[in-house]
């Protein structure tokens, strides 16, 4: 296998570790963990795409031939994700904060009045 | 004012944009100045909606492009001589026209019920604040050209929407609803965007028409396909991904309900955009077709039967909006089904489910905003301890019948126009199809006389205050008169701006590639 393909493989893994924690676990602040860990995963496969081996940035003074140019695209749809992922990640902690002073509890079978 | 129609793609998201980050400041001046704002942002959006959509269907809903950052001919020029083409595409047809009328609808009905009903509650400012950044949200899913903004405009509608699901932090149940539904949410806009990554790997490029034009339906297209079907199908809440739906109809407040049906519509119209325009006949849709119109039979079907047991009324519309949602997939996807064809009954089908997503918006809305009069007026939300509304709320009860029948398909409200298209359509295609959304159609009517029963009649109720004050009322009449002006001509409206809709999915993508990438 080619070495330049385990990102890739990191990736998937990542999202599938994330989703076996978003089903299985029963801890809410495990849940947000399992979101994250898809996250990333997208993250790093975003930024795996636009990889290119000898690259240079493409910076406005600096900008090299279009053959060695890192493509910008996939870095700046990343940034933007991140940025995306702390607002969500944050909201679903304070949810997580809020739900433990109602309840008393974060487990998952133990928070359920919205049923049916 | 061709200036203002030329630039109202983008100033339909900047300005509840603006207004969103302007209402907190403006609220420090106090409350009657910020409804003014408010309700004056909510206008002028709404104007400029209406501006939108009276050009674009002036020109039968032929797509019109809005190119941020491309006076620059092609692109910015670098010292190597290198040009980089950098600018944001919102492409508008008929299509997308359509849902901006919808949203504009909702949100300036939300908005002003929103007035009278907040009066004496905490939160306001920052609740209008996540209202504006919520419909800003929606306008960008609805008028981009580009995948990537589509996903990051469906991040800002997810976070907004659960802010306002869950900003009553002081309600045990609306944290609830706010932690499933911001989690689900997340995983959908993390499918959407790998499939996103998926698709600019192949091709490298994010605008929904260049993609388009390259698209060669390989395996990880279809990969690509089934993550965006997965994600959006649960944003829409279809069954079996609809758990989330009820909590959050449920337990966001009455005005917002209505938003949050909007918002689903978004997702859903996000949908239809990527099968119509992006796929088109790229790969075999026949298959695609009978997989939404199975969605659409359980979503229908558990919808329907869920509303009858339930006894909370805001959980019992909930799954009356999410039975619904059924509805508007049945009309595409049998329209998907046999789109290789096309055969009349197909665009039959088209019309319907579109015209649907007006009806239901204008229903449910209506329906949500009585749910939140009757909460108002009794302080209870279980359908067995409340009665005897009639008394004291002849106009409201008014108002409920006509949404309940309305929503039921009863005629001559205009649900029976929209769903009497799609009985007609999906009936050519199988009879069971039209039998399995008739009898839900009656078993909704069977829910909402129950909750008819219980609310509005029975021996008047000590405590009960008057009919709702004027501000709640006028919101509530003016979608009711939607609903009854809709039901009773139509034809017209069919003609005017449904076909041109239903059009723009259907024949409408080699216009919709042309205009972004020439030729065509």
């Amino acid at each position: 296998m080619n070495i330049g393909n385990l990102p890739f493989v990191v990736a998937a893994l990542l999202v599938a570790f994330g989703i076996y924690t978003f089903l299985f676990k029963r801890n809410l602040i495990k849940l947000v963990i399992g979101v994250s860990l898809v996250e990333t995963g997208v993250n790093l496969f975003l930024v795996t795409l636009g990889y290119r081996t000898a690259g240079i940035a493409p910076i406005y003074t600096f900008a090299p031939e279009a053959e060695r140019m890192v493509l910008p695209t996939p870095q700046a749809l990343t940034l933007t994700s991140i940025v995306i992922g702390l607002a969500t990640t944050a909201l679903l902690l304070s949810f997580a904060v809020f739900i433990h002073r109602h309840y008393g509890t974060l487990d998952v079978r133990k928070v359920k009045e919205l049923r049916g | 004012m061709t200036a203002l129609t030329n630039h109202a793609p983008v100033l339909l998201i900047a300005i509840p944009l603006l207004g969103a980050f302007a209402v907190p400041l403006i609220g420090k001046l106090g409350r009657q100045a910020r409804n003014t704002f408010v309700g004056l942002i909510a206008l002028i959006t709404a104007a400029f909606a209406g501006l939108l959509a009276a050009h674009i269907f002036g020109q039968a809903g032929a797509p019109s492009l809005y190119v941020l950052g491309g006076h620059q001919g092609f692109g910015i020029p670098l010292p190597s001589g290198l040009s980089v083409p950098i600018r944001i595409i919102l492409e508008v047809d008929g299509m997308g026209a359509f849902m901006a009328l919808i949203t504009a609808l909702i949100m300036l009905t939300g908005a002003f019920f929103s007035f009278s009903y907040w009066k004496e509650r905490s939160g306001g400012t920052l609740f209008y604040s996540l209202l504006m950044l919520l419909t800003a949200g929606i306008f960008g899913m609805e008028l981009t050209g580009d995948m990537f903004n589509f996903f990051v405009f469906l991040e800002i509608t997810s976070i907004a929407a659960c802010g306002l699901i869950g900003f009553r932090v002081w309600l045990k149940t609306s944290q609830e609803a706010g932690f499933k539904v911001m989690a689900l949410y997340t995983l959908s806009g993390l499918f959407v965007l790998l499939a996103v990554g998926l698709l600019y790997g192949q091709y490298g490029g994010l605008n929904i028409a260049y993609l388009a034009s390259a698209l060669t339906g390989s395996t990880i297209d279809i990969v690509a396909l089934g993550l965006l079907l997965t994600g959006l199908a649960l944003k829409a809440g279809a069954v079996p991904l609809h758990m989330w739906a009820p909590d959050a109809y449920g337990e966001a407040p009455a005005p917002m309900s209505a938003v949050l049906v909007a918002n689903s519509q978004a997702s859903l119209y996000g949908l239809f955009r990527i099968l119509f325009t992006l796929f088109g006949l790229t790969i075999s849709v026949g298959a695609l077709g009978w997989i939404l119109i199975v969605l659409a039979l359980l979503t229908i079907f558990v919808g329907v039967t869920m509303a009858l047991i339930q006894n909370d009324i805001k959980r019992l519309i909930a799954y009356s909006a999410v039975s619904q949602i059924g509805y508007m997939l049945l009309g595409v996807g049998v329209g998907l089904a046999v789109s290789a064809a096309k055969p009349d009954f197909g665009f039959v089908a088209m019309q319907g489910g579109i015209f649907h997503m007006l009806n239901d918006a204008a229903c449910i809305g209506l329906l949500f905003f009585v749910s939140g009069v009757i909460i108002r007026a009794t302080g209870t939300r279980d359908l067995n301890r409340m009665g005897g509304l009639a008394h004291s709320m002849k106009w409201t009860s008014v108002l409920f019948i006509i949404g309940a029948f309305a929503l039921a398909g009863v005629p001559p409200f205009n649900g029976f126009a929209s769903k009497f298209l799609i009985y007609e359509a999906s009936f050519k295609l199988s009879p069971f199809l039209a039998v399995i959304a008739i009898l839900s159609s009656i078993l909704l009517l069977a829910v909402f006389v129950k909750v008819f029963q219980a609310a509005f009649l029975g021996a008047k109720q000590e405590g009960i205050g008057g009919e709702v004050p004027m501000g709640m009322m006028v919101p509530m009449v003016a979608l009711a008169l939607v609903v009854i002006v809709f039901g009773l001509f139509p034809g017209f409206f069919v003609d005017k701006i449904v076909t041109p809709a239903a059009n723009a999915l259907w024949y409408g993508r080699d216009a919709y590639i042309g205009l972004v990438l020439g030729g065509g």
